[in-house]
């Protein structure tokens, strides 16, 4: 067993709810609606106009820039709007609607078999990206841009993510019991294509069943390795250093240690894209949370909305107070339940008035234990209180806020409910705001 | 999808759903928790005072609890916050104002004690959380500016195991030297039993080396507070008064007396701890400590007073805020950045 330190806390999981429900494909939404933003960096560009028909898997947005990537058609039907609409990270942002015929008729030549072998690492990466694959873990950073590294970066080890550290998130954890064939054909097409010997699944020992299936799946092509369970486990980072105990210093990227990460379930997108030729159309999402009648692990449609999402699964058991897409730590509250599902969202989560309740912030009262949590070894009393008075510079330049990730330990066990995370993130809007205002100004 | 499943649309208009930043989780550690477990901690030593030191212990006690939570009550009132005495917070500073006193001061020491612990070195400052120094120690050295004799007579202990006099040890220490100490207790083994148990004169809270140290390993087990504090203040008494404290030249003090007497133990477990007037990162918790544990020993060997611990926390309180700019961020070596 691996461990570190002290650092990280011990949330109560919730996985229970779904963690023993086998995956469900949920029935064909009436309308998907998919937003040109799929994930941080440029939004893509619509390739289809109103009044379209389109078939499933169809490319519907290009993404030309560096960091994006492309999206398609999840059913088929008709474009109906390109408009301005709910977005569950943004609020609001451009978006295209289509009415499902009903029919889910397919692009053609999807399914295909391809043999994968024959091909280029080139041939291989451009479908990757053609295929509008990003990262399934949540923050759904184009793959092909990490499989992609420059040149000069000597990768030795490839990760695979598979920690699934949030409570109630059961995605990655199904995955890998009932996709784990898949998920064996994408590591190896990201074997080949990063030319790396040394493969690692690193998964959180309250997954001892997925363990099991994955040493038998893999046999000598990677090592499985349990991790103590431990948020945020999964964190990029902290798995790098849990695994192969190196650090990936303020500012550098993994790969700068030598390391891609992928998430497992990206793994199988892979798989299916360079394989199957089926671009990202759908993808696993757990629903759980006090407020929902049937929690399940589902297979849906990208587009489909939250409220068709939560109906599949029976509907709200009472009154919601939050809504929350991801987990529970670094989820997005949402504040409608019209906003679609994206490629990043692992988890719809519905909990209580009572739990959604706002603590009421106090004083700090010095206790230290943010302190000892902290993932990063930063000082998130103090940042708090920085950000309070709008001492943005020295949270900066003393206190090293660019590195805090936003992980959330330091708000959960703060004794006197401080806001810690929110002060943190409005921070660091500012500096970005300030940053900008600089860049401006020299121009 | 059937009528019977889908939204209706109030259940999607329901929630005007609570939207804030993550987390969407919270332990549920709270001020309230930690105050009143650090009591629970400090229960036994208090009964123990009690028990030992008689009716007079248990007046002093109650005066102080109760004027210290009228005032912040009153305070919080005056400053139009919402007032939550049950917090415990006042209730402890009380405990630990009382557990500094002589069992049998007049009834209005207590009562000036708590207000200027709780209005004039918590409230004056802003309040829980801006305090810089120990409210209870602040209201402990006011009195003793204040009332140095009321201060300084202690009551005789109610059944006396032996024939100990009511004076304290460092006291006898002071005036008359070492061997008048052991003589008191009838002996060196004796004295250390008696140490450790508590039945020696002194403030009511803090004679008994073995309840306190019991209540504290309860806290660090808890988590509330981090050994390195008592370890290292307790430890540096030790060495300091082990290489000066003893009159024939350097290492002939007597380390186990020094650091079982006076208020050491409950000042290194229960007030060098105090989470709002100490420093928050670990090594700046090993810089106040060995701080307070070396003006101990400086006060208690050359300083006009025979005990040293109160004086030595509040001077530490002092450069907490500069330990803290010192020692910003935790250790390097555990950052993954
Ligand atoms: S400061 Fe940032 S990295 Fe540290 S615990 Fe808080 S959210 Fe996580
Ligand atoms: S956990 Fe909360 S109260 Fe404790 S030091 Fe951190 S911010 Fe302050």
């Amino acid at each position: 067993m691996f461990s570190r330190g002290k650092w990280g806390i011990h949330p109560e999981t919730h996985k229970t709810a779904t963690a023993d429900r086998p995956i469900e494909s949920m029935k064909l939404p009436e309308k998907v609606i998919i937003p040109i933003r799929q994930h941080i960096g440029a939004p893509c560009e619509p390739v289809v106009k109103k009044g379209d028909l389109v078939k499933t898997g169809q490319l519907i947005a290009v993404g030309n820039a560096a960091v994006s990537s492309n999206t398609h058609a999840s059913v088929s039907g008709t474009v109906t709007e390109i408009a301005v609409k709910p977005h569950p990270i943004c609020g609001e942002d451009m978006a295209i609607v289509i009415e499902s015929d009903g029919a889910d008729q397919w692009e053609e030549n999807i399914p295909t078999n391809r043999d994968w072998q024959a091909m280029t690492n080139e041939e291989i990466l451009s479908i990757i990206k053609n295929a509008g694959i990003v990262g399934m873990g949540g923050a759904a950073f184009p793959t092909y841009v990490k499989l992609n590294p420059p040149k000069d970066k000597q990768i030795d080890t490839l990760i695979i993510n598979a920690a699934e550290c949030e409570p109630f998130l059961t995605a990655d954890h199904r995955v890998m019991l009932e996709y784990a064939q898949s998920v064996v054909s994408g590591i190896k097409i990201m074997k080949k294509i990063l030319g790396v010997q040394n493969i690692i699944v690193g998964v959180e020992d309250n997954k001892m069943d997925a363990v099991k299936v994955m040493r038998e799946a893999f046999g000598d092509l990677a090592q499985v390795i349990p991790m103590k369970t431990q948020y945020p486990q999964g964190a990029e980072k902290m798995i790098i250093k849990t695994l192969l105990q190196r650090s990936v210093s303020s500012g550098q990227l993994p790969m700068d240690v030598g390391v891609v990460v992928q998430n497992v379930g990206t793994a199988a997108a892979v798989a299916d894209a360079v394989i199957k030729g089926i671009p990202l159309v759908e993808r696993i999402v757990t629903v759980s949370g006090s407020m929902i009648k049937e929690p399940k692990n589902l297979k849906v449609r990208i587009g489909t909305s939250f409220a068709d999402v939560i109906a599949a699964c029976g509907g709200f058991e009472g009154t919601p107070g939050k809504v929350i897409m991801g987990g529970p730590m670094m989820g997005i509250a949402e504040y409608t339940v019209d906003v679609p599902v994206i490629k990043g969202t692992s988890g719809i989560l519905a909990i209580s008035v009572k739990e959604a309740k706002k603590m009421e912030e106090s004083p700090c009262i010095h206790c230290g234990k943010c302190v000892s949590v902290c993932p990063m070894g930063l000082n998130p009393s103090m940042l708090s209180i920085l950000a309070e008075k709008e001492i943005i510079d020295e949270a900066r330049d003393e206190y090293n806020i660019v590195d805090c990730m936003e992980c959330g330990c330091c708000s959960f066990v703060c004794p006197a409910k401080r806001h810690i995370v929110h002060h943190i993130k409005y921070t660091k809007k500012l500096l970005a705001d300030k940053a900008a205002r600089e860049k401006g100004a020299t121009k | 999808m059937s009528a019977d499943n889908a939204l209706t649309l109030e259940q999607k208009q329901a929630g005007i759903f609570t939207v804030s930043a993550s987390p969407h989780m919270l332990s549920n550690e709270s001020i309230p928790k930690i105050m009143w477990t650090v009591v629970i901690a400090l229960l036994p030593a208090v009964i123990f005072g009690m028990v030992i030191f008689g009716g007079g212990a248990v007046q002093t006690v109650l005066l102080c609890v109760i004027s210290a939570m009228v005032f912040e009550a009153m305070v919080l009132k005056i400053r139009k916050r919402r007032i939550c005495i049950n917090d415990g917070s006042a209730f402890l500073t009380g405990l630990l104002l009382a557990m500094c006193l002589p069992a049998d001061v007049p009834f209005y020491l207590p009562i000036v004690g708590s207000f200027i612990a709780i209005v004039v070195a918590k409230h004056s400052m802003g309040g829980l959380g801006y305090n810089i120094f120990n409210p209870a120690h602040v209201g402990r050295a006011a009195l003793v500016l204040s009332w140095p004799v009321a201060m300084t007579t202690w009551t005789p202990m109610t059944y006396s195991v032996d024939t100990v006099s009511s004076a304290t040890p460092l006291g006898v220490l002071k005036l008359q030297g070492y061997d008048a100490v052991v003589q008191m207790f009838g002996g060196q083994a004796d004295m250390y039993k008696d140490l450790f148990f508590g039945f020696r004169g002194g403030c009511l809270g803090e004679t008994s080396v073995l309840l306190l140290v019991l209540g504290g390993i309860f806290l660090i087990y808890k988590g509330y507070i981090d050994w390195v504090v008592p370890v290292t203040m307790i430890g540096t008494v030790g060495v300091l008064t082990w290489a000066f404290g003893g009159s024939v030249g350097l290492f002939s003090g007597d380390p186990l007396f020094h650091m079982m007497a006076g208020g050491l133990i409950i000042g290194a477990f229960f007030m060098a701890t105090d989470m709002v007037t100490s420093p928050i990162t670990k090594k700046g918790k090993i810089i106040f400590a060995f701080g307070c544990g070396a003006i101990t020993v400086l006060i208690r060997l050359i300083g006009g007073y025979p005990e040293g611990v109160c004086y030595s926390i509040l001077l530490m309180n002092s450069v907490t805020p500069l330990i803290d700019r010192l020692c910003k961020v935790p250790s390097q070596k555990r950052r993954v950045a």
